[in-house]
C-alpha cells in the first residue's frame, strides 16, 4: 500500500456565472426571443443539458490544472483569497461537485466538514439531531450510539439534549454541530473554515481537537483563513490564487508569502485594481496599511508605542452614511477587539464619492507581544449594508525589548493575554502596629 | 481508491452505492415522519383528513346528486378505496419533486446518491398510507365488505403506486433543480391526474380496447387493482395493470437515468 492519501492531478473545474451580451439587441430580437427562449430551454432540460433558468454562458475557471499530492497523515492547511477555488477544491474531492477536467484520487475514507450542523432540523432534539447530522456525515448508527456521550459532553449540552434545537441559543447549535463533526473518523478528513464558531474558548477546543486528530495520523486538508490555525494546526500549507497552486510548502513560509504578497510586507495591502477590490457598487475598499508614529508603514511596532490602522477606500456612490472599521484577532484567533471609525467630521454624515484615508489609532502600551492580523470591514447601518469584510488583510508584530519601562515591568517570563496595558499601580501601606511597637520599645531600651 | 473524474454523458445508476448508504436512507425518512405533524393541533389525524373528506364530497356531488355508477358497490367504500392509493400518490410525488430544492442545503454541503432524497420523501408518507388504510378497514366492517383471496395482490398495487410516484418525481425533482416552474406545475399536475384516474368513476363505464389502454395512466392500475383486490368488484383489471405496470417501469427506469445524468450539475445550480 502507497503512503500516497490523496493524488490531484490537473484538476480543474469550470462554472457558468453569468449571460453574454449580445450586440445591440432590438426589441424584435427580444420579444422572438422571449418566446422562443423556453422552448429552447425546454428542449435543453429533456437532451439532459443543465443550462440554469438564466442559460448561463459567461464561464469563470474556479480551479485550473491544481496537481498535488498529501501523504498519509499530514495535515495540510488551504489558504487564498476569497474566490481562490479552496472551497471548490474540498467540494470536488468530497465528490459534492464533479470536476470539469482531471482527476483526484482518494485513497481511503473521506469525511467531510463542509459546514457545522448540516442537516439539522430545528423541530428535533439535541439527541435526534446528533443521529441525523452523524447519519448525514457518514457515521453508522452503532458508531454515534458509542460516540453519543462523548458528544454530548463535548458540547456542553448534557442539560438541553432533549429540547428541541430550535429552542437553542445560536452558539448551542454551532457547538452541538461541531461536537458531531469532531468526533468524525474518517482516514481523510476535510475542513472548510468551521473552526470559527463559537466563543473564544470553544474555539480553542476546536483546534485542540483538531490537533489531536492530526496527531492520530489521518490525513487532514483543512481551509481558513485564519492565519494563526494554519500555522498552529499545519505543517504543510498550499496557496491558491484564482484557481491555481501559488505556492506549496511549509505553513510559515506560505503564510509569509500570502500575507504579504504584492508589497513585500505584511502590514501593507493594496488594491490597484478597483473592479477586483473588495467592496460593492458604493465602496471599494483600496488599501490597508500598519503606520509607526512616525507615519512610515511597519511591520514591527514597539510595544509602547502607538499603532495606526488605515483604511482606504473609494465611495462610488455618494449618499451613503459608511463606517469603517477593524477587527483585532491575536495569533491564536482571538478576536481581541473591534474598533469602529468615530471622527466626528463624518459621523452619521453621508459621505460624497472620493477616496477616503480613516486611520484608528491604537495606543502604546496596550497590546501584547505577538503577531496581530487586521481584518477591515465597512458597513451601513441604516439600510443595514456590509460592504466588505477583508479578514487578515494586514498583519503586525508587536514586540517588547524588556527594557524595563513596560507593562511586563521586570518579569522576563512569558506573559499570557491579548492585551498588555500599562495600568498605574498606587500602594496603600500599613505597617504593622504590634511589630512596630515592639521595635520602638526595643529602641527605647537600647 | 475512489476516483473522482468528470463523467459523460448517460453514467450508471450506482445502486449498490445506494444500497450502502441504505442507513442515511432510513434517518432522512425517519426524519420526515418525526417532523411531519410536530406544532400541529390534529396531528397525525391529518393524514385522515384529507382522503376522507375528499370521499365525503365526492359522495355527495358524484355519487348521490350525479348518480355516478361504482359497479355495484356503496359509493363512498368505492371512491375512498380509490382515494387511499391516490392521496400517498399525489402527497408522495409533491414532496419528491421539491426534495432537492428544499433541501439544498444538503445538496451543497454533503456527498450522498441524490437517488436517496427523493426516494426518502417518498417512503416518508408510508406512515400517512397506514393510517388511511386502517380507516378503510374500519369501512369495510361497517358495509360489511369481506376481502377475497384477491387481497394476497394488494401488496403489488402499493408497489405499483411507489414506482409510479418516484418515476415521475425523479424526472420532475431533477428538472426542478434547474427550473423552479417545476415547483409549481406540481400541484397542477396531480389535480389534473386525479380526475383523469378513475377515482370517482369507474373504467368500466370505457368499453374495450379503451378501457385497458386506459393502464396507460398508471394510477388507473393501481386504482382499479386495490378495489378489485380489497371490495371484490367483479370487473377484474388485469389487462390494464398489465399496460400500467409496463408504463410504470418504462417512467422509472428513464427517470433514474434521466436524474443521474443531471446529478452531476445539482451541487451547482441549486
Amino acid at each position: 500500500m502507497s503512503d500516497i492519501a490523496v493524488r490531484v492531478e490537473g484538476l480543474s473545474k469550470k462554472y457558468y456565472i453569468g449571460k453574454k451580451l449580445k450586440k445591440s439587441p432590438t426589441l424584435r430580437d427580444n420579444l422572438a426571443d422571449a418566446f422562443i427562449a423556453p422552448f429552447r430551454r425546454a428542449g435543453n432540460l429533456l437532451r439532459g443539458k443543465a443550462t440554469g433558468a438564466a442559460e448561463l454562458d459567461e464561464t469563470i475557471w474556479a480551479l485550473k490544472d491544481v496537481s498535488f499530492e498529501v501523504k498519509r497523515g499530514e495535515v495540510v492547511g488551504i489558504i487564498g483569497r476569497n474566490g481562490a477555488g479552496k472551497s471548490t477544491l474540498l467540494k470536488v474531492l468530497s465528490r459534492i461537485t464533479e470536476p470539469t477536467e482531471g482527476y483526484a484520487d482518494v485513497y481511503g475514507r473521506v469525511g467531510s466538514l463542509l459546514e457545522v450542523g448540516t442537516g439539522f432540523h430545528q423541530e428535533l432534539t439535541g439527541r435526534e439531531n446528533i443521529y441525523l447530522n452523524g447519519a448525514i456525515l457518514g457515521m453508522t448508527r452503532g458508531e454515534i450510539d458509542r460516540k453519543f456521550d462523548e458528544i454530548v459532553a463535548f458540547a456542553e449540552l448534557d442539560r438541553f439534549i432533549d429540547t428541541p434545537v430550535k429552542h437553542y441559543s445560536s452558539g448551542m447549535g454551532l457547538r452541538l454541530g461541531f461536537a458531531v463533526a469532531a468526533h468524525l473518523e474518517p482516514e481523510i478528513l476535510l475542513v472548510d473554515e468551521v473552526l470559527a464558531v463559537g466563543d473564544a474558548r470553544f474555539q480553542k477546543k476546536c483546534l485542540n481537537k483538531m490537533q489531536d486528530v492530526g496527531q492520530q495520523g489521518r490525513t487532514v486538508l483543512f481551509v481558513s483563513h485564519s492565519m494563526p490555525a494554519i500555522t498552529r494546526l499545519c505543517e504543510r500549507t498550499i496557496l491558491l490564487d484564482e484557481g491555481s497552486v501559488l505556492e506549496d510548502g511549509p505553513s510559515a513560509q506560505v503564510v509569509g508569502t500570502y500575507l504579504s504578497s504584492g508589497l513585500g510586507t505584511t502590514a501593507a495591502r493594496e488594491w490597484p485594481d478597483l473592479a477586483k477590490a473588495p467592496g460593492d457598487d458604493i465602496v471599494r475598499l483600496c488599501a490597508v496599511r500598519v503606520r509607526a508614529e512616525d507615519g512610515q508603514i511597519a511591520d514591527t511596532i514597539d510595544i509602547r508605542r502607538p499603532v495606526g490602522i488605515e483604511i482606504e477606500f473609494e465611495v462610488l456612490k455618494s449618499g451613503y452614511v459608511l463606517l469603517p472599521h477593524f477587527k483585532l484577532f491575536s495569533r491564536e484567533g482571538i478576536e481581541a477587539f473591534n474598533s469602529v471609525d468615530v471622527d466626528p467630521a463624518w459621523r452619521g454624515r453621508p459621505r460624497p464619492a472620493g477616496c477616503y484615508i480613516s486611520t484608528g489609532w491604537i495606543p502604546g502600551n496596550f497590546l501584547a507581544e505577538g503577531m496581530m492580523f487586521i481584518g477591515a470591514a465597512m458597513v451601513t447601518i441604516q439600510p443595514k449594508i456590509v460592504h466588505f469584510v477583508e479578514m487578515d488583510a494586514v498583519a503586525f508584530q508587536v514586540v517588547d525589548s524588556t527594557v524595563g519601562d513596560s507593562a511586563r515591568g521586570d518579569w522576563t517570563g512569558g506573559l499570557a493575554g491579548v492585551v498588555r496595558p500599562l495600568l498605574k499601580w498606587t500602594t496603600q501601606f500599613t505597617p504593622n502596629q504590634r511589630e512596630t511597637a515592639t521595635r520602638v520599645t526595643e529602641e527605647e531600651k537600647s | 481508491m475512489i476516483r473522482i473524474e468528470p463523467s459523460k454523458g448517460w453514467v450508471s445508476l450506482k445502486l449498490r452505492e445506494l444500497w450502502e448508504y441504505r442507513e442515511l436512507l432510513y434517518f432522512l425518512i425517519w426524519r420526515d415522519v418525526k417532523v411531519r405533524y410536530k406544532q400541529t393541533v390534529l396531528g397525525a389525524a391529518w393524514a385522515i383528513i384529507q382522503p376522507f373528506f375528499t370521499m365525503v364530497i365526492f359522495s355527495v356531488f358524484f355519487g348521490r346528486l350525479a348518480k355516478v355508477p361504482s359497479d355495484g358497490i356503496p359509493y363512498p367504500i368505492f371512491s375512498y378505496t380509490a382515494l387511499v392509493p391516490w392521496t400517498f400518490f399525489a402527497h408522495g410525488l409533491n414532496q419528491a419533486s421539491n426534495s432537492l430544492v428544499r433541501h439544498s442545503g444538503l445538496i451543497k454541503k454533503v456527498y450522498f446518491p441524490r437517488l436517496a432524497m427523493p426516494i426518502a420523501r417518498l417512503l416518508a408518507g408510508a406512515v400517512d398510507f397506514v393510517l388511511a388504510f386502517i380507516v378503510l378497514l374500519g369501512m369495510m366492517l361497517y358495509f360489511g365488505i369481506v376481502p377475497t383471496v384477491n387481497v394476497l395482490w394488494l401488496p403489488s398495487f402499493i408497489l405499483l403506486a411507489l414506482v409510479t410516484a418516484l418515476g415521475v418525481a425523479l424526472w420532475l425533482s431533477a428538472m426542478n433543480v434547474q427550473f423552479r416552474d417545476v415547483g409549481y406545475t406540481v400541484p397542477f399536475i396531480t389535480q389534473f391526474w386525479m380526475y383523469a384516474t378513475p377515482i370517482a368513476y369507474p373504467s368500466s363505464l370505457l368499453s374495450e380496447p379503451w378501457r385497458t389502454l386506459y393502464g396507460i395512466n398508471p394510477m388507473a392500475g393501481v386504482v382499479e387493482g386495490f378495489r378489485w383486490a380489497l371490495l371484490g368488484a367483479d370487473t377484474a383489471p388485469g389487462p390494464i395493470v398489465i399496460v400500467s405496470s409496463l408504463v410504470a417501469l418504462v417512467l422509472l427506469v428513464s427517470g433514474a437515468f434521466y436524474f443521474r445524468r443531471m446529478e452531476k450539475t445539482f451541487a451547482d445550480v441549486v
